[in-house]
Protein backbone atom coordinates (compact mmCIF):
# COMPACT_ATOMS: atom_id res chain seq x y z
CA UNK A 1 0.00 0.00 0.00
CA UNK A 2 2.75 2.37 1.05
CA UNK A 3 4.76 1.46 -2.05
CA UNK A 4 1.80 2.26 -4.26
CA UNK A 5 1.43 5.75 -2.76
CA UNK A 6 5.17 6.40 -3.10
CA UNK A 7 5.06 5.25 -6.75
CA UNK A 8 2.21 7.61 -7.65
CA UNK A 9 3.85 10.46 -5.77
CA UNK A 10 6.98 10.00 -7.84
CA UNK A 11 4.96 10.05 -11.07
CA UNK A 12 3.32 13.29 -9.97
CA UNK A 13 6.67 14.86 -9.15
CA UNK A 14 8.21 14.07 -12.57
CA UNK A 15 7.90 16.58 -15.39
CA UNK A 16 5.62 15.57 -18.24
CA UNK A 17 7.36 13.70 -21.06
CA UNK A 18 4.66 13.54 -23.74
CA UNK A 19 2.44 16.60 -23.19
CA UNK A 20 3.42 20.20 -23.71
CA UNK A 21 3.22 22.75 -20.92
CA UNK A 22 0.61 24.68 -22.93
CA UNK A 23 -1.60 21.62 -23.29
CA UNK A 24 -1.41 20.83 -19.61
CA UNK A 25 -2.13 24.35 -18.37
CA UNK A 26 -4.80 25.23 -20.94
CA UNK A 27 -6.30 21.73 -20.88
CA UNK A 28 -6.36 21.84 -17.09
CA UNK A 29 -8.01 25.23 -17.16
CA UNK A 30 -10.71 24.15 -19.62
CA UNK A 31 -11.34 20.87 -17.81
CA UNK A 32 -11.60 22.90 -14.61
CA UNK A 33 -14.31 25.07 -16.14
CA UNK A 34 -16.23 21.98 -17.20
CA UNK A 35 -15.96 20.27 -13.86
CA UNK A 36 -16.79 23.38 -11.91
CA UNK A 37 -19.71 24.21 -14.18
CA UNK A 38 -21.01 20.67 -13.97
CA UNK A 39 -20.68 20.66 -10.21
CA UNK A 40 -22.46 23.95 -9.83
CA UNK A 41 -25.25 22.96 -12.22
CA UNK A 42 -25.80 19.73 -10.31
CA UNK A 43 -25.77 21.70 -7.07
CA UNK A 44 -28.38 24.11 -8.36
CA UNK A 45 -30.57 21.30 -9.67
CA UNK A 46 -30.57 19.84 -6.16
CA UNK A 47 -31.62 23.28 -4.99
CA UNK A 48 -35.01 23.36 -6.67
CA UNK A 49 -38.42 22.55 -5.33
CA UNK A 50 -38.98 20.03 -8.11
CA UNK A 51 -35.95 18.12 -6.83
CA UNK A 52 -37.13 18.27 -3.20
CA UNK A 53 -40.59 16.93 -3.93
CA UNK A 54 -39.34 14.24 -6.25
CA UNK A 55 -39.22 12.20 -3.04
CA UNK A 56 -42.65 11.22 -1.75
CA UNK A 57 -41.53 11.90 1.81
CA UNK A 58 -41.38 15.59 0.98
CA UNK A 59 -44.25 15.75 -1.49
CA UNK A 60 -46.83 13.98 0.66
CA UNK A 61 -45.97 15.56 3.98
CA UNK A 62 -44.27 18.93 4.17
CA UNK A 63 -45.09 20.14 0.66
CA UNK A 64 -48.76 19.31 1.07
CA UNK A 65 -48.82 21.29 4.31
CA UNK A 66 -47.06 24.24 2.76
CA UNK A 67 -49.70 24.58 0.07
CA UNK A 68 -52.36 26.16 2.28
CA UNK A 69 -50.01 28.66 3.91
CA UNK A 70 -49.24 32.23 2.99
CA UNK A 71 -45.75 31.29 1.84
CA UNK A 72 -47.29 29.28 -0.98
CA UNK A 73 -50.33 31.27 -2.01
CA UNK A 74 -51.07 34.92 -1.31
CA UNK A 75 -52.38 38.14 -2.81
CA UNK A 76 -49.19 39.21 -4.59
CA UNK A 77 -48.08 35.82 -5.88
CA UNK A 78 -44.57 35.99 -4.46
CA UNK A 79 -43.80 32.63 -2.98
CA UNK A 80 -41.08 30.77 -1.15
CA UNK A 81 -39.89 27.44 -2.46
CA UNK A 82 -38.26 24.79 -0.26
CA UNK A 83 -34.63 25.91 -0.73
CA UNK A 84 -35.50 29.56 -0.08
CA UNK A 85 -35.97 28.70 3.57
CA UNK A 86 -34.09 25.45 4.01
CA UNK A 87 -30.82 26.02 2.15
CA UNK A 88 -28.47 28.91 2.97
CA UNK A 89 -27.95 31.23 0.01
CA UNK A 90 -24.34 32.03 0.76
CA UNK A 91 -21.90 29.59 -0.86
CA UNK A 92 -19.83 28.31 2.10
CA UNK A 93 -22.89 27.71 4.25
CA UNK A 94 -24.69 26.17 1.32
CA UNK A 95 -21.93 23.60 0.84
CA UNK A 96 -21.87 22.92 4.56
CA UNK A 97 -25.63 22.30 4.50
CA UNK A 98 -25.33 20.10 1.43
CA UNK A 99 -22.72 17.99 3.18
CA UNK A 100 -25.06 17.64 6.13
CA UNK A 101 -27.74 16.58 3.68
CA UNK A 102 -25.83 13.38 3.02
CA UNK A 103 -27.52 12.15 6.18
CA UNK A 104 -30.84 12.84 4.49
CA UNK A 105 -29.74 10.64 1.58
CA UNK A 106 -29.01 7.93 4.15
CA UNK A 107 -32.47 8.44 5.58
CA UNK A 108 -34.01 8.17 2.12
CA UNK A 109 -32.17 4.93 1.33
CA UNK A 110 -33.12 3.28 4.61
CA UNK A 111 -36.67 4.68 4.67
CA UNK A 112 -36.39 6.54 7.98
CA UNK A 113 -39.55 8.53 7.27
CA UNK A 114 -41.06 6.62 4.36
CA UNK A 115 -44.54 6.45 5.91
CA UNK A 116 -46.72 9.18 7.39
CA UNK A 117 -46.53 7.57 10.84
CA UNK A 118 -42.74 7.42 10.76
CA UNK A 119 -42.62 11.01 9.60
CA UNK A 120 -44.86 12.18 12.44
CA UNK A 121 -42.72 10.25 14.89
CA UNK A 122 -39.62 12.10 13.68
CA UNK A 123 -41.28 15.46 13.19
CA UNK A 124 -40.18 17.01 16.49
CA UNK A 125 -36.54 16.02 15.95
CA UNK A 126 -36.57 17.27 12.37
CA UNK A 127 -38.25 20.52 13.37
CA UNK A 128 -35.78 21.06 16.18
CA UNK A 129 -32.90 20.80 13.72
CA UNK A 130 -34.41 23.57 11.64
CA UNK A 131 -35.22 25.75 14.64
CA UNK A 132 -31.67 25.35 15.91
CA UNK A 133 -30.24 26.26 12.52
CA UNK A 134 -32.42 29.36 12.17
CA UNK A 135 -31.80 30.41 15.76
CA UNK A 136 -28.03 30.10 15.22
CA UNK A 137 -27.95 32.20 12.05
CA UNK A 138 -30.44 34.79 13.37
CA UNK A 139 -33.17 33.57 11.01
CA UNK A 140 -31.06 34.41 7.99
CA UNK A 141 -33.32 32.58 5.55
CA UNK A 142 -36.33 34.59 6.77
CA UNK A 143 -34.38 37.79 6.51
CA UNK A 144 -33.33 37.09 2.93
CA UNK A 145 -36.81 38.33 2.07
CA UNK A 146 -38.15 39.94 5.24
CA UNK A 147 -35.63 42.68 5.87
CA UNK A 148 -36.00 44.33 9.28
CA UNK A 149 -34.48 47.60 8.01
CA UNK A 150 -37.36 48.05 5.61
CA UNK A 151 -40.24 47.00 7.86
CA UNK A 152 -42.88 49.71 8.04
CA UNK A 153 -44.31 49.53 11.54
CA UNK A 154 -47.13 51.88 10.59
CA UNK A 155 -48.36 49.31 8.11
CA UNK A 156 -48.27 46.50 10.67
CA UNK A 157 -50.97 45.46 13.07
CA UNK A 158 -50.80 46.64 16.67
CA UNK A 159 -49.75 43.26 17.95
CA UNK A 160 -47.04 42.91 15.32
CA UNK A 161 -45.60 46.35 16.10
CA UNK A 162 -45.53 45.53 19.80
CA UNK A 163 -43.35 42.47 19.20
CA UNK A 164 -41.23 43.71 16.31
CA UNK A 165 -40.34 47.11 17.75
CA UNK A 166 -39.14 45.64 21.05
CA UNK A 167 -37.79 42.10 21.17
CA UNK A 168 -36.93 41.79 17.50
CA UNK A 169 -35.43 45.27 17.25
CA UNK A 170 -33.08 44.84 20.21
CA UNK A 171 -32.04 41.37 19.13
CA UNK A 172 -33.56 39.53 22.11
CA UNK A 173 -35.59 37.41 19.79
CA UNK A 174 -35.23 36.27 16.23
CA UNK A 175 -37.99 35.44 13.73
CA UNK A 176 -38.12 31.71 14.44
CA UNK A 177 -38.65 32.27 18.18
CA UNK A 178 -42.23 33.29 17.54
CA UNK A 179 -42.94 32.18 13.98
CA UNK A 180 -42.63 28.44 14.39
CA UNK A 181 -44.91 26.34 12.25
CA UNK A 182 -45.78 29.05 9.75
CA UNK A 183 -45.08 26.88 6.74
CA UNK A 184 -45.59 23.37 8.11
CA UNK A 185 -47.64 21.82 10.86
CA UNK A 186 -46.20 21.59 14.34
CA UNK A 187 -45.45 18.52 16.45
CA UNK A 188 -46.44 18.31 20.11
CA UNK A 189 -44.94 21.51 21.50
CA UNK A 190 -45.03 20.57 25.17
CA UNK A 191 -42.02 22.05 26.94
CA UNK A 192 -40.96 24.28 24.06
CA UNK A 193 -40.47 27.93 24.93
CA UNK A 194 -43.41 30.13 24.09
CA UNK A 195 -45.99 27.38 23.95
CA UNK A 196 -48.55 26.96 26.72
CA UNK B 1 -114.90 11.59 3.37
CA UNK B 2 -111.64 10.22 4.75
CA UNK B 3 -110.15 10.09 1.27
CA UNK B 4 -111.10 13.72 0.71
CA UNK B 5 -109.34 14.82 3.92
CA UNK B 6 -106.21 12.89 2.95
CA UNK B 7 -106.17 14.47 -0.48
CA UNK B 8 -106.71 17.88 1.00
CA UNK B 9 -103.84 17.38 3.47
CA UNK B 10 -101.48 16.23 0.72
CA UNK B 11 -102.45 19.21 -1.38
CA UNK B 12 -101.88 21.52 1.58
CA UNK B 13 -98.46 20.05 2.35
CA UNK B 14 -97.39 20.27 -1.27
CA UNK B 15 -98.46 23.91 -1.58
CA UNK B 16 -96.75 24.78 1.67
CA UNK B 17 -93.51 23.03 0.71
CA UNK B 18 -93.57 24.77 -2.67
CA UNK B 19 -93.91 28.10 -0.87
CA UNK B 20 -91.15 27.25 1.60
CA UNK B 21 -88.90 26.03 -1.18
CA UNK B 22 -88.92 29.54 -2.58
CA UNK B 23 -88.01 30.93 0.82
CA UNK B 24 -85.14 28.51 1.24
CA UNK B 25 -83.68 29.63 -2.06
CA UNK B 26 -82.97 33.16 -0.74
CA UNK B 27 -79.29 32.45 -0.07
CA UNK B 28 -78.97 31.49 -3.72
CA UNK B 29 -80.71 34.68 -4.79
CA UNK B 30 -83.41 32.65 -6.48
CA UNK B 31 -80.95 30.97 -8.82
CA UNK B 32 -82.16 27.52 -9.83
CA UNK B 33 -80.53 24.59 -8.12
CA UNK B 34 -79.29 23.28 -11.46
CA UNK B 35 -77.50 26.53 -12.25
CA UNK B 36 -74.31 27.97 -10.84
CA UNK B 37 -74.69 31.31 -9.14
CA UNK B 38 -72.10 33.96 -9.89
CA UNK B 39 -69.66 33.71 -7.02
CA UNK B 40 -69.10 36.60 -4.66
CA UNK B 41 -65.64 37.84 -3.70
CA UNK B 42 -64.37 36.28 -0.48
CA UNK B 43 -64.44 38.97 2.22
CA UNK B 44 -61.41 39.71 4.39
CA UNK B 45 -61.43 39.05 8.10
CA UNK B 46 -61.54 42.14 10.30
CA UNK B 47 -58.19 42.49 12.07
CA UNK B 48 -58.24 45.85 13.79
CA UNK B 49 -57.57 44.38 17.27
CA UNK B 50 -60.50 46.33 18.68
CA UNK B 51 -62.75 44.52 21.15
CA UNK B 52 -66.26 43.98 19.79
CA UNK B 53 -69.23 44.40 22.15
CA UNK B 54 -71.23 41.41 23.34
CA UNK B 55 -74.88 41.01 22.51
CA UNK B 56 -75.58 39.09 25.70
CA UNK B 57 -73.43 38.35 28.75
CA UNK B 58 -72.61 34.75 27.85
CA UNK B 59 -71.61 35.52 24.29
CA UNK B 60 -68.16 34.18 23.41
CA UNK B 61 -66.06 37.21 22.50
CA UNK B 62 -65.33 37.82 18.83
CA UNK B 63 -61.74 37.35 17.59
CA UNK B 64 -60.57 40.77 16.35
CA UNK B 65 -57.57 39.49 14.38
CA UNK B 66 -56.69 37.18 11.54
CA UNK B 67 -56.43 33.51 12.45
CA UNK B 68 -55.37 32.14 9.09
CA UNK B 69 -53.46 28.86 9.46
CA UNK B 70 -53.70 28.87 13.25
CA UNK B 71 -53.08 25.28 14.21
CA UNK B 72 -55.40 23.94 16.88
CA UNK B 73 -55.17 20.20 17.21
CA UNK B 74 -53.95 17.39 19.44
CA UNK B 75 -50.37 18.66 19.24
CA UNK B 76 -50.63 22.41 19.62
CA UNK B 77 -53.03 25.23 20.19
CA UNK B 78 -51.79 28.40 18.54
CA UNK B 79 -54.45 30.52 20.27
CA UNK B 80 -53.28 29.41 23.70
CA UNK B 81 -49.70 30.36 22.88
CA UNK B 82 -50.88 33.92 23.61
CA UNK B 83 -54.17 33.60 25.49
CA UNK B 84 -53.38 30.91 28.09
CA UNK B 85 -52.76 31.88 31.71
CA UNK B 86 -48.99 31.25 31.49
CA UNK B 87 -48.53 33.28 28.35
CA UNK B 88 -50.48 36.50 28.86
CA UNK B 89 -47.79 38.41 30.75
CA UNK B 90 -45.52 38.12 27.75
CA UNK B 91 -48.13 38.41 25.03
CA UNK B 92 -50.36 41.00 26.73
CA UNK B 93 -53.35 39.21 25.26
CA UNK B 94 -56.67 38.67 27.01
CA UNK B 95 -56.62 35.55 29.16
CA UNK B 96 -59.19 32.90 28.27
CA UNK B 97 -61.99 33.13 30.82
CA UNK B 98 -61.72 31.15 34.02
CA UNK B 99 -64.59 28.91 32.92
CA UNK B 100 -62.21 27.38 30.41
CA UNK B 101 -60.16 25.97 33.27
CA UNK B 102 -63.18 24.23 34.82
CA UNK B 103 -64.42 20.75 34.12
CA UNK B 104 -68.16 20.24 33.77
CA UNK B 105 -68.56 19.72 37.51
CA UNK B 106 -67.05 23.12 38.23
CA UNK B 107 -63.68 21.85 39.48
CA UNK B 108 -60.69 23.98 38.52
CA UNK B 109 -57.96 22.35 36.48
CA UNK B 110 -54.33 23.35 35.96
CA UNK B 111 -54.76 23.50 32.19
CA UNK B 112 -57.51 24.49 29.83
CA UNK B 113 -60.24 21.89 30.02
CA UNK B 114 -60.41 19.56 27.00
CA UNK B 115 -64.05 20.50 26.47
CA UNK B 116 -62.99 24.13 25.93
CA UNK B 117 -59.87 23.38 23.91
CA UNK B 118 -61.17 23.96 20.39
CA UNK B 119 -61.44 27.74 20.33
CA UNK B 120 -63.21 28.20 17.02
CA UNK B 121 -66.10 26.05 18.21
CA UNK B 122 -67.34 29.22 19.92
CA UNK B 123 -65.02 32.07 18.98
CA UNK B 124 -65.02 33.37 15.45
CA UNK B 125 -63.55 36.17 13.41
CA UNK B 126 -65.81 38.65 11.65
CA UNK B 127 -65.65 39.48 8.00
CA UNK B 128 -65.88 42.81 6.30
CA UNK B 129 -69.09 42.09 4.43
CA UNK B 130 -72.85 42.62 4.31
CA UNK B 131 -74.87 39.95 6.15
CA UNK B 132 -76.71 37.57 3.84
CA UNK B 133 -79.69 37.52 6.16
CA UNK B 134 -80.91 40.50 8.11
CA UNK B 135 -80.58 40.16 11.86
CA UNK B 136 -83.47 41.31 14.02
CA UNK B 137 -81.85 40.44 17.34
CA UNK B 138 -82.78 42.85 20.15
CA UNK B 139 -80.51 43.35 23.13
CA UNK B 140 -82.21 42.27 26.34
CA UNK B 141 -81.55 45.59 28.01
CA UNK B 142 -83.47 47.21 25.19
CA UNK B 143 -86.31 44.73 25.77
CA UNK B 144 -86.41 45.64 29.44
CA UNK B 145 -86.48 49.31 28.52
CA UNK B 146 -89.34 48.75 26.09
CA UNK B 147 -91.27 46.85 28.74
CA UNK B 148 -90.70 49.57 31.30
CA UNK B 149 -91.86 52.12 28.77
CA UNK B 150 -95.06 50.14 28.15
CA UNK B 151 -95.76 49.76 31.88
CA UNK B 152 -95.83 53.51 32.34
Amino acid sequence: MKNLIVKYWQILRKPSVHFSLGFLTLGGFIAGIFFWGGFNTALEVSNTEAFCISCHEMEDNVYEELKSTIHYTNRSGVRATCPDCHVPHEWTNKIARKMQASKEVWGKIFGTIDTRDKFLEHRLTLAQHEWARLKANDSLECRNCHNFEFMDFTAQGKRAVQQHSTSLANGDKTCIDCHKGIAHQLPDMKGIEGWH
Amino acid sequence: MNKFITLLTIFGVLTASALFAQDIATLRNGVEISKQEKSQPIPNPIKDDIKVGRNYPMQPPIIPHNIRDYQVDLNVNKCLSCHSRNRISESQATMVSVTHYMDRDGNFLAEVSPRRYFCTQCHVTQHDTKPLVENDFIDMQKLIAIRAEKAK
